[in-house]
């Protein structure tokens, strides 16, 4: 593919992601601070974004087995933590999930926190494909960012 | 973890580029991003994973940041406790930040002092913005200086001198104003408590009364035993809150240890702390104008109660400073609030009319006891000083000024002082060319104040004003001034030295423009000069008779630069 393609290519992904709400502005203010000296600035704070959260991950996840009573305040400090590193990079749906799980969590629903937090996994993980794609796309296509 | 960017020096003069912030939150992604945003608006950044940690920074490198910004949730600390810890400790702005919107919680941020609060995600043009904190901080002291001066000054003017009809008339407005606008906000204190939300920036005003009700108690509790709550509850006063004191608490300490190190070159007579040393410079900025007034407005319409007239001397306590200082202090003279009771400015005033001061001696004290002043100021408002500076030596004065003389004490010498100015000048680290210092003034004055009492204080004021800046330029101009301080030689009533040092100018901004200085307006900085930092003890100004009016009688000759640090009298505005 020549570069003009990948560019094109590029662009539509960008698009998508915003457009299916994976992503909110967030995301383009980080790829606004991209400059010489961090070339790869975005990529670097979603890498370091996934490194960090599967420790949240774990937490929650210990947290929410832990019979007979669960810990609601703390799976809901978990949670908060959680959203607010979400929240910077722009990951939309990721952090929609987490003000859901915590509003299972004032309201004391299990049932409803456990299905949440399935589907945040899910998104987590989702998200990260998509951004492992992009970010291999804008390598290809030389250049960082927005065209 | 822990970045260190380095400690650089102060903000150079871009500001707000080379902004230096602290960044303190457990996200390590939100820390990068926070870093590199913050990079990108010219800020000094430093980041830091644990409230902790912070601290620690902080505290090792006092006057090493303009700002922090923290995040609500920390692992091992409440982010609201070391905010407060934050606001008592370094007297810092801090921001607050939380993807929890909640108004609750924004409200719990607010009333633990935080001065801004801002949502996750954070976009850069909200960090762009964060320096008008520091901004406003710096300007707020050194507006309530200045108000305290003008509300001085034309008490002062009304004593006795005929000139500046003009000032009369103007200082009678601003003095109206000012009054209107303390009474609003005072207003608005006393309503904060119940209503947190609406009312605007409520500012408890410590007018002298309230003032010298505190630092009773402190003194009972003991300075190091001393805690907010205590306090509060010694002082009985229904509307005051933990958070009121608790800032309070903190500007006295940094008013203290300034005075503190000033005073190793005062004899610590009578524990004046005033720190004569401002006045030589302001000397010359006494001369004229109400450079105490600068003092005075501060404190009076800055927290600081001093009014004029119960600055100065609040100290209920007889103490035993030497009562002559007090006087300018006390210059109850008109309301309280204002007056810094800067009477002392009017010994200052060397030229008699000059007694610009404000007023805050007006009243009676015709003698200007600077003396009295020198000790009493500086120790009143050694606020002042304090809050400007944060970073200045404090000592700059002692440079100069090592004539100052001392508070209170006969140290007016104000042979010694170089140059007659340089006692007003003491002001508050008077941005050394008194000029324009605005916001040196800041600096100054803290300079000032650090002036601390010592005995040095004249020296201090000197320094201050002059040190801020060693510009010399201080310094000479209050040779012309000779009045400066020469007035202020009223110290001991022989000298008629006016311990304008006493002035608590502290923050004497370059507004200040301490109406001391009759020649050369050095006075403007000569509150700044005025060390207000002479944190006297309350007990120490309220000896001090006015006697301005008198003491500006005596003839200014002041050559030396008396020692006027009581303009640096720190002006304790909390």
């Amino acid at each position: 593919m020549d570069r003009k393609q990948l560019q094109h290519q590029l662009a539509y992904m960008r698009k998508s992601l915003f457009d299916q709400g994976y992503l909110d502005d967030q995301f383009n203010q980080l790829e606004d601070l991209q400059d010489e000296a961090n070339p790869n600035f975005v990529e670097e704070v979603v890498t370091l974004f996934y490194s960090d959260s599967a420790r949240f991950i774990q937490n929650i996840e210990q947290a929410m087995i832990k019979k007979p009573n669960i810990d609601f305040g703390k799976l809901d400090d978990y949670m908060h933590q959680f959203k607010g590193s979400s929240s910077s990079f722009g990951a939309k749906k990721v952090k929609k999930e987490c003000s859901q799980f915590r509003e299972c969590c004032s309201a004391g629903n299990i049932e409803g926190c456990i299905k949440t937090f399935q589907q945040l996994k899910q998104e987590h993980a989702t998200l990260r494909r998509k951004l492992e794609t992009y970010f291999q796309l804008v390598k290809q296509a030389g250049i960082a960012g927005r065209t | 973890m822990m970045e260190n960017n380095g400690f650089s020096s102060p903000r150079n003069d871009s500001f707000p580029a080379g902004l230096r912030v602290l960044v303190v939150d457990d996200d390590p992604t939100w820390l990068k991003i926070l870093e590199k945003m913050l990079k990108k608006c010219s800020y000094e950044v430093t980041t830091c994973g644990l409230a902790r940690d912070a601290l620690n920074l902080l505290r090792e490198r006092k006057g090493g940041y303009d700002i922090v910004i923290s995040d609500v949730y920390m692992p091992d600390m409440d982010g609201f406790k070391l905010l407060e810890q934050v606001g008592l400790e370094m007297d810092l702005p801090v921001i607050m930040m939380s993807v929890d919107g909640e108004t609750s919680r924004v409200m719990k941020g607010v009333q633990h002092g935080a001065c801004d609060y801002l949502l996750k995600p954070i976009r850069m043009k909200e960090l762009r913005n964060i320096w008008q904190h520091v901004f406003r901080k710096k300007i707020h002291e050194v507006r309530d200086i200045e108000t305290l001066e003008r509300v001085e000054s034309f008490q002062m003017t009304r004593n006795g001198s005929d000139h500046y009809e003009d000032g009369h008339v103007l200082c009678g407005e601003d003095l109206a104003s000012i009054k209107k606008r303390k009474h609003i906000e005072s207003k608005h204190d006393e309503k904060d408590t119940g209503d947190s939300i609406s009312t605007k920036k409520a500012r408890v005003v410590w007018s002298v009364d309230l003032h010298q009700k505190f630092v009773k108690a402190v003194n009972q509790i003991g300075l190091d035993k001393v805690g907010p709550k205590k306090i509060l509850d010694m002082m009985n006063v229904p509307w005051l809150t933990r958070e009121n004191v608790a800032s309070h608490l903190q500007k006295y300490r940094l008013y203290l240890s300034r005075l503190q190190k000033e005073n190793d070159f005062k004899t610590p007579a009578g524990g004046i702390k005033q720190s004569d040393s401002p006045l030589r410079d302001s000397a010359g900025s006494f001369g004229s104008q109400n450079s105490i007034n600068l003092q005075h407005n501060d404190f009076s319409s800055g927290s600081y109660g001093f009014a004029g007239s119960s600055l100065v001397v609040h100290n209920g306590d007889p103490r035993s400073h030497d009562s002559d200082r007090k006087r300018l202090v006390s210059t109850p003279v008109e309301e309280p609030k204002r007056t810094l009771t800067v009477n002392v400015p009017n010994p200052c005033i060397p030229r008699s009319s000059q007694m610009e001061f404000g007023h805050p001696l007006a009243p009676p004290q015709s003698e200007v006891d600077f003396g009295a002043l020198d000790s009493t100021l500086p120790t009143k408002y050694p606020w002042c000083g304090i809050q400007l500076k944060k970073e200045h030596n404090p000592l700059h004065l002692n440079d100069e000024f090592s004539h100052l003389p001392l508070p209170g004490q006969k140290q007016l010498t104000q042979a010694d002082y170089p140059q007659p100015a340089p006692a007003i000048s003491s002001a508050p680290s008077l941005t050394p060319s008194h000029n324009e210092y605005r916001s040196n003034v800041n600096h100054a004055s803290s300079t000032a104040i650090a002036v601390d009492s010592s005995p040095i204080q004249t020296k201090t004021n000197m320094a201050n004003h002059q040190a801020v800046d060693p510009n010399s330029k201080s310094t000479p101009s209050l040779e012309n001034q000779g009045f400066n301080m020469n007035s202020i030689t009223e110290f001991e009533s022989s000298r008629k030295n006016i311990n304008l040092g006493m002035l608590p100018f502290t923050t004497l901004e370059e507004d200040l423009q301490v109406c001391w200085v009759p020649g050369d307006c050095n006075m403007n900085l000569g509150l700044q000069n005025m060390e207000v930092l002479e944190y006297f003890d309350p007990g120490l100004i309220t000896d001090v008779p006015v006697n301005l009016n008198d003491g500006l009688r005596f003839d200014y000759e002041f050559n030396d630069p008396t020692e006027y640090s009581l303009i640096d009298q720190s002006l304790f505005i909390a």
